[in-house]
């Protein structure tokens, strides 16, 4: 039997934390992850994990310990927003060219500047080409399951990358809701005990940790990593597949939400998703063939299967939280439409920019969107392809 | 979402408006609801306006946005009368509780008009008395669970009892008073129109 409880996002995530018991957590308070390692440190004071936390003086420090902890052979965890990710970035590409498995919470915080708390996705876009497995998270349930999964997916020895989890800042993870944990024990017989082949403290095999790559090795260490990211894919389905065992709740690539007849499409991440899902429901009572596709697994990106589960559409929106700056679309809307070209598949699509720096998206925006959509698939004219929602002045 | 009740907090920082919300949130989440409560963080200072909100339905919420419309409003602190539109989109059939003291007549006028229905409760008077300060959001908490009827009182006064222990483990000492400021809520809650 699951346990009906409440909680914020950021208290779902600390709660995983506590049941996966990791060796080591390294971190620096940042807004809005504080309360993670706030919760997570109390756990540690009360003696309900076994974990050695290090209150590191900076984020490239967090990350840097939890590099020393995991190349040593232990499971280290960390979290972190926006700046203090931007702090990180040097030991963010180290972790992942080492193949070290860590697994990082990231709350979605808009990166400086100016100055902005609230969430958009611009600190994961940042990392995107890091070599980290990124999930992304509608909701507190959301964030514990993908947390609870992340070791498994990590570890396997045919992955050993990093992996992140994100989830909209101050949206989940200051908002209190229902959620379903599992027991203890079922968590702990999940995820089992990290067994590294190789590890710095073993004294049996000595070895060097990253040192010197130049022109002979690189380029295929690179391409091994590449491989790595490729291999998650298989191992994030079996690892869902488990889980699902474990739970009933079904985890797949990215969620479809009204799509088997669905004509005007959404593909959004986080917290959005459920904004959008209310739309889709109260468009579908009005008779609109409204659907979403909700990207869970961001990095790798599943290329093939968002293309195919797509293709039936006739005009799709991509909701970007982040603006990638260059004069083109957003990072999310680039990697969708390359996905359909390369499966030969040719769907007007149009890009929006939304919720920058915290900006409210409202179910009614939401709407505005899927009401765009219905007048390209009548005019068949796609106009401005990048576009934004919400903002103030030209659109 | 179905029956789902949308609320909005208007306090200042350090009323516990905020805190009230997640509290509300707990007391329908153990009548066994689904339930969202979060407020809306800007810069927080001692006595600047702030947002808190509520969604409450028997099923899965799965709206993440920040509330425009409510059912009902709670306005913490009267003197946000002037300065903040505490009635922008609330419904008709809603309802919106104020603590104040202010007569009727001049309460209304500051309403701009609201057709829907206006309680009012003396949140200071009944903190002082029961607990010796002036802590609002307890009061207001009863104020709302009686207009909007999530719960009866006895079972919200049960549950109450069951959170105070939680939240006052370090001091105990206080758990009477605020159960007094519920009751003392529950009771003298005045309908304005």
């Amino acid at each position: 039997m699951s346990i009906r409880e409440r909680l914020s996002g950021n208290e779902a995530a600390a709660f995983a934390m506590k049941q996966i018991n990791p060796d080591v957590v390294a971190a620096f308070p940042i807004t809005p992850s504080t309360e993670i390692p706030q919760y997570f440190s109390s756990f540690v004071d009360n003696g309900q994990v076994d974990t050695e936390f290090v209150a590191v003086e900076s984020e490239h420090s967090a990350m840097s310990a939890c590099i020393g902890a995991e190349a040593a052979g232990g499971r280290a965890m960390t979290a972190t927003s926006a700046n203090g990710l931007s702090l990180m970035w040097e030991m963010i590409y180290i972790a992942s060219s080492l193949r070290l498995p860590i697994v990082m919470s990231l709350v979605n915080r808009a990166v400086s500047g100016p100055l902005n708390i609230h969430n958009d996705h611009s600190d994961a876009m940042g990392v995107r080409d890091s070599g980290w497995i990124m999930l992304f998270s509608e909701n507190n349930q959301e964030v514990y399951d993908n947390l609870i999964m992340a070791h498994r997916i990590a570890e396997n020895k045919d992955v050993l990358l990093p992996l992140m989890v994100c989830q909209d800042g101050f949206i989940t993870s200051h908002s209190i809701e229902n959620i379903e944990l599992i027991e203890d024990d079922k968590v702990k017989e999940f995820i089992g005990t990290y067994k590294p082949d190789h590890f710095l403290l073993n004294e049996k095999e000595p070895m060097a940790i990253g040192p010197l790559d130049l022109q002979a090795y690189l380029f295929e260490h690179k391409k091994q990593q590449a491989d790595a990211m490729r291999n998650a894919k298989k191992v994030i389905l079996d690892v869902a597949k488990d889980f699902e065992k474990m739970t009933g709740r079904k985890y797949g690539f990215f969620e479809e939400y009204k799509m088997e007849d669905a004509e005007v499409v959404i593909v959004c991440m986080n917290s959005t998703a459920g904004t959008t899902k209310a739309t889709v429901d109260k468009l579908r009572k009005e008779g609109v063939k409204a659907g979403l596709l909700k990207i869970r697994v961001f990095r790798p990106f599943p290329t093939e299967e968002v293309a195919n589960a797509l293709k039936n559409a006739k005009a799709i929106a991509v909701l970007d939280k982040a603006d990638s700056l260059n004069g083109a679309g957003g990072a999310l809307f680039e990697d969708v439409v390359s996905s359909m070209y390369v499966s030969n598949i040719h769907v007007p699509t149009v890009d929006y920019v939304y919720g920058i720096g915290g900006r409210d998206t409202t179910m009614k925006e939401i709407e505005s969107v899927y009401r765009d959509l219905l007048k390209i698939v009548e005019t068949g004219d796609i106009q401005n392809p990048y576009r934004y929602l919400g903002v103030r002045g030209d659109k | 979402m179905d029956n789902l009740i949308e609320i909005r907090w208007h306090g200042r920082g350090g009323q516990g408006a905020k805190t009230a919300s997640l509290l509300l949130a707990d007391a329908a989440f153990n009548t066994g609801k689904y339930i969202q409560g979060f407020p809306e963080y800007g810069p927080e200072r001692m006595g600047a306006p702030i947002v808190a909100y509520n969604r409450i339905s028997d099923t899965p919420i799965t709206i993440h946005s920040n509330i425009y419309e409510p059912d009902y409003v709670v306005v913490v602190d009267d003197t946000l009368l002037d300065c903040v539109d505490v009635t922008s989109g609330l419904k008709k059939d809603g309802a919106i509780v104020i603590n104040s003291k202010k007569d009727n007549e001049t309460l209304l006028k500051s309403l701009k008009g609201y057709e829907g229905s206006v309680y009012k409760i003396d949140a200071r008077k009944i903190s002082e008395e029961a607990l010796g300060r002036y802590f609002p959001n307890t009061p207001m908490l009863a104020a709302i669970v009686k207009v909007t009827g999530i719960m009866s009182d006895e079972d919200f006064l049960n549950d109450m009892v069951g959170s105070f222990k939680h939240k006052f483990a370090k001091k105990p000492e206080v758990i009477d008073g605020n159960m007094n400021a519920l009751r003392m809520a529950l009771d003298q809650i005045e309908k304005v129109k």
